[in-house]
């Protein structure tokens, strides 16, 4: 981890209407990630774990506050801005996988590089590392129901990472696996930041999960309470 | 892997689902092909009719008969440049449900007016000399496995002979085609002459009367002609366009246009609705997984375009086979014996069709399609 800045959530606030009540999920919260980290972060539910990983993606806007990401302001993105810089900056990786069940493997891996313009074979040669990095060379054509959790969710880590985007937003990446294989995925996460230098951000229930990262913060609602587990 | 792989695969990953909506597709557009191909060969009739050509019937109807000293008379009216005449002959063959369209005309002058009839010098040569002698049209020939030199009885359900006999025998003496595609080759000519000596009854008078004018241009001055000549007289004349006589001879079955836009706009109309419902639905069950293609960096109006291209895609594979099996449908009903017109898919029906395909698939996908584009992300993946 270098001490440069990644992500910065400068006084953030959320709030939305339920019913016929005003909910806040945050109000002026501030987050910096720097860049090579790897954060989980944790909480009970309705804490607001998961809106402020979908803030974090881009797929959800905060109505306060300024987000910045590698030096740009990225709160003030239309709807097509924020989908193209996802796609140049973001993996996202899912409890459930949601992968593709009509494509096999390969072609589940290949689909964030078609917001790309590598040509055919630039998109083939991709789409073979990264399912040799996920140890799935010879599961390619398999189809999604053809694979273990844990082989998909492999498939949607190499999905995440195929287009090398700066950040790895996972949310409950292992919420869905038996310990073994949860372990697997989380070492597989350990490598893409350690070797790979990819800064990841995981929102988890599981505290042995939370292990496998450099820095767990605690959410409660709404406010981080900061427990550097490397300390 | 490109859009069009997606799209594909996404329509292709239901196959009973796809099966059944692209059957009712089909199915539609069978008929949508084979109707529209009757309602343009019927048309045809109308479109091939000449410009310079008009028809002069008795002013009470058509069935009503006119004395043949007409015919000269018409002859030396300004403008006109060759009449026919011709009687109704009621003629089948062997059998009274075998009907064939058989008409007693001058000899002489019927291709001279008639210059669609297209035959060799040598069967002209043959129809001139030969009193008994008969033109058979090439699809009814084929139809009945008639050839030049056949002796052909024919009967008669209007007209006896003195003898009381109902059948008269000809001579095949050519087999003409049309000068297009889609003229009649669906009937026979004989001679008026043979014709008018052996009946028993009503002798010397003709059905109507085909007339060509020197030039289109001097139509509505022939049509005056002809019908001030017979103004008063007990067989008045009401002289018509020869189109304008096509189409109203046409409209005596009814609205012809109108009962088949009505069949085909019911049958759209159910498959609007089945193919729509379908495609609603694949759509919903999709939810999430428009939601992750949207975070993973998709745009709204790609999604839309996919979805759209789905529903064209699935309009266009359906009407496409169905448009290909009512081809077959018409080849079927071709060779059939029947007094139907030569059914002709042409260039045109088949664009309007595919301009139906598009159409139907535009308007089946639209909802899903803009249901896709304002799908909210964190809305589609709490779905999932």
């Amino acid at each position: 981890m270098n001490d440069e800045i990644l992500y910065d959530l400068k006084s953030i606030s959320k709030s939305f209407v339920k019913g016929k009540e005003q909910v806040t999920v945050f109000d002026g919260l501030n987050m910096s990630i720097k860049q090579g980290d790897f954060l989980a972060i944790m909480g009970p539910s309705g804490s607001g774990k998961t809106t402020l990983l979908n803030m974090l993606g881009g797929v959800d806007q905060p109505t306060g506050g300024e987000v910045w990401f590698d030096g740009n302001r990225v709160d003030t993105l239309s709807e097509n801005g924020l989908a193209q810089w996802r796609a140049n900056n973001i993996g996202f990786i899912f409890q459930f996988y949601n992968l593709m069940p009509m494509l096999n493997a390969a072609r589940n891996i290949e689909l964030p590089l078609l917001l790309t313009n590598l040509s055919k074979a630039q998109r083939k040669k991709s789409v073979a590392t990264a399912l040799e990095l996920v140890e799935l060379s010879d599961r390619a054509k398999h189809m999604p129901n053809e694979l273990s959790g844990g082989q998909q969710q492999r498939v949607a880590i190499a999905r995440a990472i195929i287009s090398d985007p700066k950040l790895l937003l996972c949310d409950e990446p292992t919420g869905d696996l038996d310990r073994h294989t949860a372990d697997e995925i989380l070492q597989m996460l350990q490598l893409l930041n350690e070797k790979f230098g990819k800064t990841i951000v995981m929102v988890t229930h599981d505290p042995r999960a939370a292990e496998f990262a450099k820095r767990t913060l605690h959410l409660d609602k709404g406010e981080f309470v900061e427990k550097d587990l490397a300390a | 892997m490109s859009d069009l792989y997606l799209i594909f695969k996404n329509l292709t990953r239901k196959k009973l689902r796809l099966f059944l909506t692209m059957f009712a597709t089909f199915i539609a557009f069978l008929i949508y092909g084979t109707i529209t191909s009757f309602q343009a060969a019927l048309d045809a009739g109308v479109e091939l009719s000449a410009d310079d050509r008009l028809v002069s019937v008795n002013k009470i109807n058509f069935t009503q008969p006119l004395p043949i000293s007409y015919v000269n008379k018409v002859r030396g009216v300004a403008g006109v440049e060759e009449v026919v005449h011709m009687n109704w002959f009621g003629g089948y063959y062997q059998d009274p449900r075998n009907q064939v369209q058989t008409f007693a005309v001058d000899k002489d002058t019927l291709l001279g007016v008639y210059t669609e009839i297209i035959l060799t010098d040598e069967e002209e040569a043959n129809w001139l000399q030969n009193r008994q002698a008969i033109l058979v049209g090439e699809s009814i020939a084929r139809t009945n496995g008639w050839k030049v030199g056949d002796r052909l009885p024919l009967n008669s359900n209007i007209f006896s002979q003195a003898d009381g006999k109902t059948v008269w025998q000809f001579d095949i003496v050519g087999v003409y085609t049309g000068a297009d595609a889609q003229t009649d080759t669906n009937s026979v000519y004989i001679h008026y002459k043979y014709f008018n000596e052996t009946q028993s009854f009503g002798g010397n008078y003709i059905g109507w009367m085909g007339v060509k004018t020197a030039s289109p241009d001097l139509n509505e001055q022939v049509i005056k002609s002809i019908d001030d000549l017979f103004v008063n007289s007990p067989f008045e004349t009401e002289t018509v366009p020869e189109k304008a006589f096509q189409k109203a001879f046409i409209e005596q079955i009814g609205n012809i246009g109108l009962i088949l836009t009505s069949v085909i706009g019911a049958a759209f109309f159910i498959i609007l609705v089945i193919v729509g419902n379908s495609m609603v639905l694949a759509v919903r069950e999709r939810t999430a997984e428009i939601g992750v293609m949207k975070t993973l960096g998709f745009k709204s109006v790609r999604i839309f375009r996919m979805v759209l291209g789905e529903s064209m895609l699935l309009a266009l594979m359906g009407g496409g086979l169905g448009l290909l099996a009512s081809l077959g449908m018409i080849g079927l009903m071709n060779s059939v014996p029947a007094p139907l017109p030569t059914l002709i898919m042409d260039a045109d029906v088949v664009l309007k069709a595919v301009g139906v395909m598009l159409a139907l698939g535009l308007i089946t996908g639209i909802i899903p399609a803009v249901s896709a584009l304002r799908l909210n992300i964190i809305t589609a993946l709490s779905r999932g």
